[in-house]
């Protein structure tokens, strides 16, 4: 009796957030779902989801979802081997060799696009030292290849991290005793490597796969206006055109697309005998 | 331990002293909310007028005049005072969103040329509602070096081949239409979907050849000599050719769109003695010139222009000479279904390969 | 011993990548040139630039104000939560997480527009929506660090504390605080890292005349880059360096003592 008044009493700590939520997180999904499912006059229709299926809006969103997982399988390309390099490493200084990796994630966004866009440019940083090497230049900026670079860039801490805590936490125990039972380098890699690092895989994908596939501004400013991504789209809508409820059915479209898709990973990751959370 | 515990109570006790500032702080009543185009006026200029007048200004940008349309019909955000092109004040007007100005607030408007103000009727027939703040054209800025000068003369070297790669076209919808429809010999205000198609069809044949669609930042861009020619306003144009000399400016000879943008006072605005003061102060002279030492579009300012050198008077890229102005168009306004066309064909140009 | 100089050309080369960029800035910021790529002699004057530029500044302020306020806000509810929730009965804690994944799951771009769509409804932009914003994706990273050191945490002894007769405030302060005080401090600090760099939320609302570093930049780029951005990575990557040394060699230097 006691205890389940303390236990009711301490519940309504929850309370103010509650209401939080109810406010901020709820009822704004609440209004993207009836600007979505409603005309600019307020009638109900399906018009603004099923305009998903017209050719610039399908167009936009294959190009986000190509590039989301080009950028999601470079990510991981470089991460797994550079995760195992920092944990074969027994230095002392390894925490300030993983510091130095985290480092240029604490620049602000913005500024590394920044960053970008000057190295990139026909007159830029790369193609002037091309130019000195009597090399041909590159055209990237204002190419989908810039905006993958750039997401690659601004994500790749999100990818190094989980996997190289999962692989620090192997204990060398394992690997030695299947050493000694006569496994070959091979084996150890895919027999024990791979499965016991795959939750830290599977939560880098969804951390560099979902921004990503929604990003607005790398295009933006590294796309020169000519790669248009799902979220290019639905900020025009809103911001540009002031056709709210295209752009709420469009968000709504791409949020079930985003849910779909970790979902997707995050059953994979359960065969692998991890879920993602 | 003491002093590590001690951090974050040390936050603690700023932000909560920064919240309470950040809330009890400001002053709404002696506010001014201004939204005005990107790089079209000297922050300088605010400061100042903050100084003078200890009214704060909140001052927002927006980047094309679409853009700004959207931000006003949100109606997120009261407006004291908005400036924008021609055709965009002629739809406000016309949707009655506008309030009329008071010229017996405004006394230094009359340091304004009154051609401008004629000019001006053409959306605004009473001049009740619009103060004109600078005028131009759209051309082709140019890099010398890099680009054959006999034909510059015609806006079908966008669509020139050898240029591909160099070309920075206007990331704006009636700027980019324009300029394909003038080729095409059709008004720029047109309504005719198959002329529209038309010129569609010609943008995204050219879009292979461009390297980006910008609008403030082409300027930079040809500064720093990344590409060969942008679409660009004649101010813009003429601010470039201070920075590097080896551009130049062209209108072409198919046509162009002549702009004037202007101050209008939205009917959203909370503080409307506040925003006439600041028209009447941007017409002052000392201010007129410091705003056009900034923005190097031509000004209305008939005190401006004559105290500037004889050489910058006469300087055809800043002050379009009337040859040219003759063959410009000014945009009219769309309704909301032509719009909504227009939008979806840039869209489509844009999603192109 | 191949092996090992594979491994040092692969670290060299990931590091460059990271930090070519990052150089480029910081020699630019010093770099006397109109022109973006030409060396024009050295200068002091961009930074001089970004000392006396107010709207620069300001966005600077604007965004230690936020991310301070509103991690600090975040965790001061986010903690309360934490502990409600806890106490609750397995299918409303299931309901009550599911609720706080939503900022976690959404894109932000989505995350942003819907609080628009909300704010546009009901009142003006302004600083105070931001702050709401900024606070609202900044709660599930609070609570989610929060609640595994509470299921960890040891019940029967608050318990016995309360039947002993303390009071519900002394027996948290003396039991509960102790536990979980390292989650508070990681969702303090993971909040306010996550309100210092966002851009899309703030992007979509914030009102007139208010600016973070983010959406500051954000504007300035699209209207041509100022060298004056250059100073200001500088500083922004110092500050970064300084900050992430202190907290290496702070907080998780003292945490690391404690577990032994």
């Amino acid at each position: 009796m006691h205890t389940q008044l303390r236990s009711l009493r301490r519940q309504l700590l929850a309370g103010p957030y509650l209401l939080w939520m109810a406010g901020f997180i709820l009822l704004p999904v609440v209004m993207i779902f009836y600007y979505a499912f409603t005309t600019t006059s307020g009638h109900f229709t399906l018009l603004n989801i099923s305009s998903i299926f017209a050719s610039i809006h399908l167009k936009s969103l294959f190009l986000s979802l190509k590039l989301a997982l080009a950028c999601t399988a470079v990510c991981l390309v470089l991460s797994y081997p550079l995760a195992m390099v920092l944990n074969h490493m027994k230095t002392k200084n390894q925490g300030f060799i993983v510091f130095i990796f985290i480092l240029p994630m604490w620049m602000n966004f913005m500024l590394r696009i920044l960053a970008w866009k000057l190295l990139l440019s026909n007159n830029g940083v790369i193609n002037t030292l091309l130019e000195t090497l009597g090399l041909p230049g590159l055209d990237v900026l204002n190419t989908p290849s810039a905006v993958v670079f750039c997401m690659v860039y601004d994500f790749l801490p999100f990818m190094i991290l989980p996997i190289y805590n999962a692989m620090s936490r192997i204990q060398p125990d394992i690997i030695e005793a299947a050493g000694d039972l006569g496994a070959g380098e091979l084996t150890i890699f895919f027999k024990i490597i791979v499965p016991l690092t795959m939750p830290g895989v599977i939560s880098g994908i969804t951390m560099v796969f979902v921004p990503a596939l929604t990003s607005f501004a790398i295009s933006d400013l590294l796309g020169g206006g000519k790669v248009l991504l799902i979220g290019n789209v639905i900020e025009q809508a809103f911001m540009q055109e002031y056709n709210w409820n295209l752009g709420s059915g469009l968000s709504l479209v791409l949020m079930v697309f985003v849910i779909a898709s970790m979902a997707l990973v995050g059953s994979k990751g359960e065969e692998g005998g991890a879920g993602v959370w | 331990m003491k002093l590590i515990q001690a951090i974050p109570c040390l936050f603690a006790g700023l932000a909560l002293s920064g919240l309470l500032a950040g809330c009890g702080g400001k002053d709404s009543e002696n506010t001014l909310t201004i939204l005005n185009y990107g790089k079209y006026l000297d922050p300088k200029a605010i400061e100042l007028f903050e100084e003078e007048t200890g009214i704060q200004v909140d001052y927002e940008e927006y980047v094309t005049p679409e853009n700004m349309y959207t931000k006003y019909r949100a109606g997120a955000i009261d407006y004291d005072l908005i400036c924008t092109s021609d055709y965009m004040v002629e739809k406000l007007i016309q949707e009655g969103e506008v309030l009329e100005l008071d010229y017996g607030n405004i006394p230094l408007s009359e340091n304004l040329d009154p051609a401008y103000f004629d000019f001006s009727k053409s959306f605004d027939p009473e001049n009740k509602y619009a103060l004109p703040y600078f005028f131009g054209t759209v051309g082709i800025l140019y890099n010398k070096d890099m680009v054959d000068e006999s034909k510059v003369n015609s806006w079908e070297i966008l669509w020139d081949k050898t240029y591909s790669g160099q070309i920075i076209m206007a990331d704006s919808v009636r700027d980019s239409f324009m300029v394909a429809l003038k080729i095409l010999g059709y008004s720029l205000n047109t309504t005719d979907k198959e002329k529209l198609e038309e010129a569609q069809d010609m943008l995204i044949r050219q879009k292979p050849l461009v390297y980006s669609y910008l609008v403030d930042e082409a300027q930079d861009e040809m500064i720093s000599e990344n590409a060969a020619m942008a679409v660009v306003y004649s101010g813009e144009a003429g601010y470039a050719l201070e920075f590097n000399d080896k551009l130049a400016f062209s209108v072409p000879e198919e046509g162009s769109n002549m702009w004037i943008d202007s101050w209008f006072i939205p009917k959203s605005a909370a503080h409307k003695e506040h925003a006439e003061k600041f028209l009447n102060f941007l017409c002052r002279e000392d201010i007129s010139m410091m705003n056009f030492d900034y923005v190097y579009y031509a000004t209305p300012n008939q005190k401006t222009k004559e105290s500037l050198d004889l050489e910058l008077q006469e300087n055809t890229t800043i002050f379009p000479p009337n040859g040219v102005l003759e063959n410009c168009e000014v945009l009219k306004p769309l309704d909301d279904e032509d719009t909504m066309e227009l939008n979806l064909l840039w869209k489509e140009i844009k999603a192109a390969d | 011993m191949v092996k090992k100089s594979a491994e040092r050309i692969y670290l060299s080369l990931i590091f460059l990548f990271l930090y070519l960029p990052i150089v480029v800035l910081i020699v630019l910021s010093f770099n006397d040139s109109k022109t973006k790529v030409q060396w024009g002699g050295f200068t002091l004057k961009w930074y001089r630039n970004l000392f006396s530029s107010s709207s620069i500044m300001e966005a600077f302020w604007t965004t230690i104000f936020l991310a301070l306020a509103s991690a600090l806000l975040a965790t001061l509810l986010g903690t309360l939560a934490a502990l409600g929730i806890d106490a609750m009965k397995k299918r409303n804690q299931a309901i009550m997480i599911g609720a706080t994944n939503i900022p976690l799951l959404n894109a932000d771009i989505v995350t942003g527009l819907s609080l628009m769509l909300l704010f546009v409804r009901f009142t003006r932009l302004g600083m105070g929506t931001v702050l709401i914003a900024h606070i609202t994706f900044n709660i599930p990273y609070v609570i989610l660090n929060i609640l595994p050191k509470l299921k960890q945490s040891n019940r029967t002894t608050y318990e016995a504390a309360l039947d002993l007769g303390a009071t519900p405030l002394y027996a948290f302060f003396k039991i509960i605080w102790p536990q979980i005080r390292p989650g508070v401090f990681s969702g303090f600090l993971m909040a306010m890292t996550m309100s210092l760099d966002d851009f899309s939320v703030t992007y979509f609302t914030k009102g007139a005349g208010i600016n973070t570093l983010s959406t500051m930049i954000y504007t300035e780029m699209r209207k041509g880059i100022r060298p004056e951005m250059y100073a200001l990575s500088t500083i922004l990557f110092l500050l970064a360096l300084i900050l992430l040394l202190f907290m290496n060699f702070g907080p998780s230097a003292r945490k690391g003592k404690e577990e032994r």
